[in-house]
């Protein structure tokens, strides 16, 4: 049983290397294509925001979500 | 075990360091005019304020950061301030193409291979270093918002008041 233990740490260490070992920082100056629209996690930012400010005026809560006025008054 | 994992982990999730403190001389930088002409060491430029400034085509502060650029120049110029945009573009005609939409009226050099940026520490967009007239870095600012612009330009005028 131990010896079962110690197996999986040392590959789950391996794993672990392995896996870091494909991290490098990007520096400010290569950033240009990551800055790119394409490339956002939400393809969609306008759609989602105007989904979010929706939702948060039909369910009636604070206005996290909209840019203007609170309250859920669907306001801009 | 555990206990050295999370060691590494530890280790391993702290970010790398490095700092360019003030009240330091600016490192000597290899720069270019548009033409390809190499630019004066800041040394030459001794005795006026420098105001250098990091950008790139694509960052959306330093677009917004140009108009501010534009009028420190034309407010302070006159009083010995030199504003040096260093772009930092990876394509060159990108740089080009935002040049000829917002036309400034200051100094515009490139870093070729990036390695001021490098001996700068750059490590956001944009990134804005001000000399003094004794030749020293007074002042390292990251990044632009409109609301510290007048800070800006306080200190600006400060320096520019001192006597070397």
């Amino acid at each position: 049983m131990k010896k079962c233990s110690s197996v999986f740490t040392s590959l789950f260490l391996l794993g672990v290397i392995t896996i870091l070992s494909g991290c490098s920082s990007v520096a400010p100056w290569e950033r240009g294509v990551l800055a790119k629209p394409q490339m956002a996690l939400d393809p969609h930012p306008l759609q989602s925001g105007v989904r979010m400010h929706n939702y948060g005026s039909r369910e009636g809560g604070a206005g996290t979500n909209a840019e203007g006025g609170g309250g859920g008054c669907g306001c801009y | 075990m555990t206990r050295y994992l999370f060691l590494v982990f530890f280790l391993l999730s702290l970010p790398v360091a490095a700092h360019f403190e003030g009240d330091t001389p600016p490192p000597h930088c290899s720069l270019n005019y548009q033409d390809g002409s190499q630019v004066q060491d800041w040394q030459a430029m001794k005795g006026q304020v420098i105001y250098i400034d990091f950008w790139a085509s694509w960052c959306p502060p330093c677009v917004k950061s140009f108009p501010f650029m534009n009028q420190l120049s034309q407010d302070f110029k006159e009083r010995g301030l030199q504003v040096i945009g260093v772009n930092l573009d990876e394509k060159r005609a990108e740089a080009e193409a935002f040049l000829n939409q917002y036309s400034p009226n200051f100094t515009v050099v490139f870093d070729l291979d990036k390695q001021c940026a490098k001996d700068f520490n750059v490590i956001a967009m944009p990134s804005t270093y001000i000399i003094d007239k004794k030749g020293f870095v007074r002042h390292i600012h990251r990044g632009f918002r409109p609301n510290e612009t007048e800070t800006m330009r306080e200190l600006i005028d400060a320096l520019l008041n001192e006597t070397i």
